[in-house]
């Protein structure tokens, strides 16, 4: 395939090519300075930064700000560093990324190879998940959570979560599992394996890249969620979104900017971590083979 | 009572009637095809027989036992699938013994039957690729594989071969045939090719509009068609149907036919029953084959006809020769030896083997009986 399309593609002439790299490169060095700054301030002394010199590197390296952030800096009332929040985040976005997952995989698998009257009516209802803006569930949410006696917990969270996180896992698991012959259902079927055993032995080992783009896709959004988590969390369940704001606007003595970037840092590293691992394992073709000659 | 036995078997989806009345009772050993265009019920009729699909109507049972409602696991099936449905995640050995795990047999004896039928189909150093690296006759094998290992009391097949190309089709259609010769189990059929349907089956139902139109062996099929639609679905080229007036002379009745340039001609009919057809228009059936030239005609016929008329069209095919004519205004093939003589435009002396002609009531569409 290459091959071919570099035979059969136009020649771009060398000058315009090094025009194009040019402009190409300058665009990334732009959309990388951001990251530059956050980075090379969060390695300054505070007194660098307050000096003036915004863009140039470190003359004195530490990593002071970074330990700061992580344990010590001053978060709302308490000195305890992004450290709690960041465990708090990470206890509200496994549980809520496996439980949407797993409910939108089951979703999708009904939806498609379990059909019933009215499955697409229902379907429709589920995909309003994805369209209704966040700010309109808060009143009734909270009085849910309420009622559920969940209310501030890190639980409560998960289930805000998990409630909007199923109207995408759901669209996903759906569209992908429609393209999967129903005939390897039903042979299956004959084989004698039931509802669970088909998806778990049949469906759910070729769901890999489905799963993926769901996981990355749920993981983001949940991780970098600041609405819920300043409505619905308690102190004690305060996700890393709020603590950061928190952490930003504390109002005692100087702005630590150091500490602010190396903050700021940390909040978005798991989600970058996220993309770096899952997407080695976003590998197409899976489905080759199973049907057809 | 048969060994699968369907007795008045209809399907309805709402208000939409898919199959009417289905009746088919099947031995043990037989070969059975269910064979029609697409949209017939055929392939809805062996869902149900599978189980995947609710009976509306009616009742299936398989040796004996009614089948109605019963799980497609618990029917003691096996089906092969048109698009094979390989199970895309596991090795050939999985896929094979998927079932027999699920039925809880025993490691061992999984491994047993996996090696023995491995061998019958010459799959055995097949067993621990994936699907995905198979090649389509392979995966095809390894799908009857899976049917086989179950040893079921009937296996369903759903178009098997209609992802194969032309070739392994062919070569396909005779392994099927001999696996069956050779294990005598009890076999349903989906095609919607007529080939097929004539050479694999003992006996054949053809199908449409969801209802069964006949069901006969493929000799009763082929030669004595029930009605128009089954004559000319089966056989290729098909058969060739022609308005006739019947005339009856001294009690013998002829077909009066016209050719190309409108000239009456009268085949004498070796039907006797057509006496009170006198004077009325019929539909004629002649297949390709019926009609050859003089020194091609069967031999053990006993009423060959003499027709002249112009040729239009030859087209050689290599073993036989299509030799194209417009008879009472349609056109008619007639199939001859790829050495007779014939030209385009000319005059030729046909020879129609009027034992083989069949006659439609052109309203009803049925054939009337000899």
């Amino acid at each position: 395939m290459s091959v071919a399309s570099q035979d059969t593609a136009v020649k771009t002439g060398s000058i315009a090519k090094v025009f194009i790299y040019l402009i190409l490169v300058l665009f990334a060095l732009f959309y990388l300075l951001p990251l530059y700054v956050m980075l090379t301030n969060s390695l300054k002394p505070l007194s660098e930064i307050t000096g003036g010199d915004m863009m140039s590197l470190p003359k004195a390296w530490t990593i002071e700000a970074w330990l700061s952030a992580w344990s010590t800096a001053q978060v709302g009332v308490s000195p305890t560093g992004l450290r709690p929040y960041f465990i708090n985040s990470i206890l509200m976005v496994v549980p809520a990324v496996a439980i949407s997952t797993v409910l939108g995989a089951l979703n999708g698998y009904i939806l498609t190879k379990w059909r019933f009257r009215g499955d697409t009516l229902l379907f429709g209802l589920m995909l309003f998940a994805c369209f209704i803006p966040f700010q309109i569930v808060l009143i009734p949410m909270a009085r849910i959570l309420g009622i559920l006696g969940i209310a501030g917990s890190t639980q409560g969270l998960v289930l805000v979560h998990v409630v909007y996180g199923i109207g995408f896992s759901t669209l996903y698991f759906r569209n992908y599992y429609a393209s999967f012959p129903t005939e390897l259902v039903r042979a299956a079927m004959i084989d004698g394996a039931g509802f669970f055993r088909i998806f778990w032995r049949i469906m759910l080992p070729v769901s890999g890249p489905i799963a993926v783009v769901t996981i990355i896709w749920q993981f983001t959004n949940i991780w970098n969620d600041f609405l819920f988590g300043a409505s619905f969390a308690g102190l004690s369940a305060m996700p890393m979104t709020v603590a950061l704001n928190n952490l930003v606007n504390s109002s005692t003595g100087v702005r630590e900017y150091n500490v602010h970037f190396a903050g700021a840092i940390m909040a978005a590293l798991p989600t970058l971590l996220v993309y770096i691992v899952a997407g080695r394992f976003f590998v197409r073709g899976l489905m080759a083979g199973s049907v057809k000659g | 009572m048969g060994f699968l036995d369907i007795s008045h078997v209809s399907k309805a989806y709402g208000s939409v009637q898919v199959l009417h009345e289905v009746d088919i009772s099947v031995e043990e050993g037989e070969f059975i095809v269910l064979v029609g265009p697409s949209g017939c019920g055929k392939s809805t009729l062996m869902n149900m027989i599978a189980g995947l699909e609710p009976i509306t109507t009616g009742d299936i049972s398989i040796r004996g036992r009614l089948m109605n409602g019963v799980h497609p696991s618990k029917r003691n099936i096996a089906m092969v699938f048109q698009s094979y449905a390989l199970y895309p995640n596991m090795t050939v050995a999985q896929n094979m013994t998927f079932g027999l795990e699920m039925h809880g047999v025993p490691k061992a004896e999984r491994d047993r039957l996996l090696a023995d039928v491995a061998r019958l189909l010459q799959i055995d150093h097949l067993l621990e690729r994936k699907p995905g690296h198979l090649s389509g006759g392979q995966r095809q094998r390894v799908a009857m594989g899976r049917a086989l290992v179950r040893n079921p009391d009937v296996f369903l097949f759903d178009e098997p071969l209609s992802n194969l190309d032309a070739k392994l089709r062919v070569d396909m259609r005779t392994e099927i045939k001999k696996l069956h010769q050779k294990l005598g189990t009890t076999i349903v059929y989906v095609t919607h090719d007529q080939i097929e349907a004539l050479t694999l089956s003992t006996r054949i139902a053809v199908m449409n509009k969801g209802y069964i139109q006949q069901l006969g062996t493929p000799k009763e099929i082929y030669d004595t068609p029930a009605n128009l639609f089954v004559a000319t679905f089966m056989g290729s080229p098909a058969m060739n149907i022609l308005p006739a007036t019947i005339k009856v002379r001294d009690g013998v009745a002829f077909a009066e036919i016209a050719d190309a340039q409108g000239r009456l001609q009268s085949l004498q009919f070796s039907q006797k029953n057509l006496a009170s057809w006198d004077g009325k228009e019929i539909l004629l059936g002649i297949r390709p084959e019926a009609i050859t030239d003089i020194d091609g005609a069967d031999r053990k016929s006993q009423n060959i006809q003499r027709f002249s008329n112009v040729v239009t069209v030859i087209e050689p095919a290599g073993s036989d020769t299509f030799v194209t004519m417009t008879v009472s205004g349609r056109d008619v093939v007639a199939r001859m030896r790829a050495d007779a003589s014939v030209a385009a435009r000319d005059r030729f002396e046909f020879a129609v083997n009027m034992d083989k002609a069949v006659v439609f009531d052109p309203k009803t569409e049925a054939r009337i009986p000899g």
